[in-house]
């Protein structure tokens, strides 16, 4: 036996750096605008220089203190107040759509029933008109139903627009679970509903993060519908807040990136606890394990 | 432990009849296997007996119970699934235990059954694991295990081996087989394998185009099968089907001709195959005649018993027995008497259908070679124009 190392396969010289010539700069093109926003934010509320260069010239957190400190004439803290509107709305708009897509996606993979098709193509028209669309007659809606300026408007808004995309991703993940488990169930007695809530939900956690999280970042992230329906400072959602940085006249650019930086740590944490769930659920149902 | 009764049972989706009028009596304590080809019903007709495919037509009993409308869960039966079919979120403990907890069954009970069902099937040091971390054929064990837990009046098992390999397939035959043994319990199992067919069954039960072909044990399906499919889908190699026109004999007897087979029956074989007494002009004229590739006896050219030569193509020589593939050929009749001589002119052998015979290793047979073939009248079967067979000798 020779006492030589096996043969690497790795490729070497230019082969070897190739990739990387090309990846670094997309990298840096992709990243430029995260750091001028980051430039922005520490840079404090003094002002904003014309440098290109994404590196904070002074380092101030003064436009975080600013932000995150907002008050209302009454001195009641807006800025907690309105993270707290954007926390209970998103995470409401996720439990109630979620709730609702998982008992209508495993209804529409698992049973025949007269309309089936019909509901599911409807579900899906729903996607392929732009959002806007809606705007008016929603305002009509929520103005009737006397939920102008608060979070359950909002919420339900928010669910009935993430559901219809929900419902078909949830879907297509209850397609891809075998049938034999429900029907070993069946048979071990359980019922429908058992199944539904001790085999299938159980089963599907990492399609349900990725789904959940869609629709939290969906509602956290959404500002036209919160801009029209919210006019009370004290109903804004966060991304409402950001807007007001932007004035007519004046636009305050450390503050504007300062919130922006805030209201997307939450998100970032979301990813961050989640990424585990994320890729799995990704790439479930490519292979049987 | 019940008696499975389906009477006139169909299935069928739309115009497509799977199941057609399947009539089946499954004992108490049998052990029965529904085997067929792919799509032939047999699936079919197991999903309906477990309630997870509604039954068109007919009824089915299970014990004294008229079960049509039953659930599945309240059939008292427990079902082994070609998928395993395991929740794969639980561990193997909570996968046993599942359909007691459903059923409300005190944790004692609970703890106790599913250690004598582990300690059954060797799966006690994986009780905690995930079906993930199990092997195949652990995961078929926990399969099975899932079912004996219930304690059910029936198992059924719908192609439990076909994901295994080869190795572990025959130690779980084995490992169902103790398990029917011990049990007792009235079992109906699906396979497409001849093989797990023949070793594991009471009686098998063949099906074919959702048509029942035949049921009955092991050997008699093998010794003498209803008709030439059941023939050809139960031994392998298959049985060699050789289309013959039989010519009466002044003495009673017969000639059967064709194929390459030149045979001749007495009036007493002849008999054999005719028990209700013979027809006029006895054995029908268009017949199939049925050999097992082990049922032919290599003989020397000049035997007077000779039936068939056959043109050897390839031999393969198996350690304890030899397969040989080749032709028959039409023997030349002696001058003037050749059946075939006034057709084409010729009394040349002339090559007429596939067979293969198995032999023992001893046997002097080469590739190329031509041998000359004789059937044991005990071991000849022979089959009617529409296949079905015609009375005959069995095999010993």
């Amino acid at each position: 036996m020779s006492a030589q190392a096996p043969t690497s396969l790795a490729p070497t010289g230019l082969k070897a750096w190739l990739p990387h010539l090309l990846m670094v700069p997309v990298t840096i093109l992709t990243l430029y605008p995260v750091l001028y926003v980051i430039k922005l934010a520490l840079s404090g509320t003094a002002g904003v220089t014309s440098s290109a260069w994404p590196w904070p010239e002074q380092f101030s957190l003064d436009a975080f203190r600013t932000v995150i400190g907002h008050s209302d004439a009454q001195g009641g803290w807006l800025f907690g107040r309105q993270l707290f509107n954007s926390l209970v709305v998103s995470a409401a708009t996720t439990v109630l759509g979620i709730s609702l897509a998982c008992a209508a996606a495993y209804g529409f993979a698992r049973f025949e029933f007269p309309g089936r098709r019909v509901g599911l193509l409807a579900f899906l028209a729903t996607q392929m008109f732009p959002g806007i669309l809606t705007l008016i007659p929603l305002y009509v809606l929520i103005q009737k139903l006397g939920l102008l300026d608060s979070m359950l408007g909002l919420t339900l808004v928010y669910s009935t627009t993430t559901i219809p995309f929900c419902t078909w991703t949830l879907k297509g993940y209850f397609d891809t679970l075998p049938k034999e488990i429900e029907e070993s169930a069946l048979i071990d007695g359980a019922t429908r509903l058992q199944i539904f809530l001790r085999i299938i939900l159980p089963l599907s956690a990492p399609a349900i993060a990725v789904t959940a999280l869609f629709s939290f970042m969906a509602a956290w992230n959404e500002f036209v519908l919160a801009y029209t329906f919210l006019s009370r400072e004290a109903a804004y959602t966060l991304p409402v807040m950001i807007r007001n940085y932007v004035g007519e006249k004046d636009v305050q650019w450390s503050l504007f990136a300062a919130s922006s930086l805030i209201a997307s740590l939450p998100v970032m944490a979301l990813f961050y606890a989640l990424q585990k769930h994320l890729v799995g659920g990704l790439t479930a149902g490519g292979v049987k394990g | 432990m019940a008696r499975v009764l389906l009477t006139d049972i169909e299935k069928a989706y739309g115009d497509v009849r799977v199941v057609r009028r399947l009539n089946l009596d499954v004992a108490d304590g049998e052990f029965l296997v529904l085997v067929g080809a792919s799509g032939c019903g047999k699936s079919t007709t197991l999903r309906m007996v477990a309630g997870l495919e509604a039954i068109s037509a007919g009824d089915l009993f299970i014990g004294e119970r008229r079960v049509n409308d039953v659930a599945p869960r309240d059939r008292d039966i427990a079902m082994v699934f070609q998928s395993y079919a395991l929740y794969p979120h639980m561990t193997v403990y909570q996968n046993l235990a599942f359909g007691l907890t459903l059923r409300g069954v005190p944790a004692a009970e609970i703890e106790k059954r599913v250690q004598e069902a582990a300690k059954m099937l060797g799966l006690v040091e994986y009780l905690q694991r995930k079906p993930a971390a199990l092997s195949g054929g652990q995961r078929q064990r926990v399969a099975m295990g899932r079912a004996v837990v219930r304690q059910p009046s029936v198992f059924l098992f719908d192609e439990p081996l076909s994901n295994l390999d080869a190795k572990l397939r025959v130690q779980m035959r084995l490992e169902i087989a103790r398990l029917h043994k011990r049990l007792g319990t009235t079992i109906l199992y699906v396979t497409h394998d001849q093989v797990e067919a023949m070793t594991l069954a009471d009686r098998i039960a063949v099906m074919h185009e959702g048509v029942l072909q035949q049921c009955a044990p092991p050997q008699e399906i093998y010794n003498r099968p209803a008709n030439t499919y059941v023939a050809t889908f139960i031994g392998s190699p298959a049985m060699n089907l050789l289309p013959v026109v039989a010519q009466p004999l002044p003495d009673g007897g017969a000639r059967l001709v064709g194929s390459g087979l030149n045979v001749t029956l007495n009036s007493a074989d002849v008999a054999r195959y005719l028990p209700e007494g013979p027809p006029a002009g006895g054995l029908p004229e268009q017949l199939t005649v049925g050999v097992r590739p082990q049922d032919w006896r290599v003989v020397s050219d000049s035997d007077p018993q000779v039936d068939a030569l056959m043109a050897v193509d390839v031999t393969e020589p198996l350690g304890a027995e030899t397969f040989v593939f080749g032709e028959l050929e039409l023997p030349a009749g002696p001058p003037g008497q050749d059946l075939y001589a006034g057709r084409d002119g010729s009394t040349r052998h002339r090559r007429e259908s596939a067979c293969i015979l198995r032999c023992e290793p001893a046997v002097p047979v080469s590739d190329g070679q031509r041998v000359a073939l004789h059937i044991d009248r005990e071991r000849l079967l022979l089959f009617a124009a529409d296949g079905t067979r015609l009375a005959g000798p069995g095999h010993p």
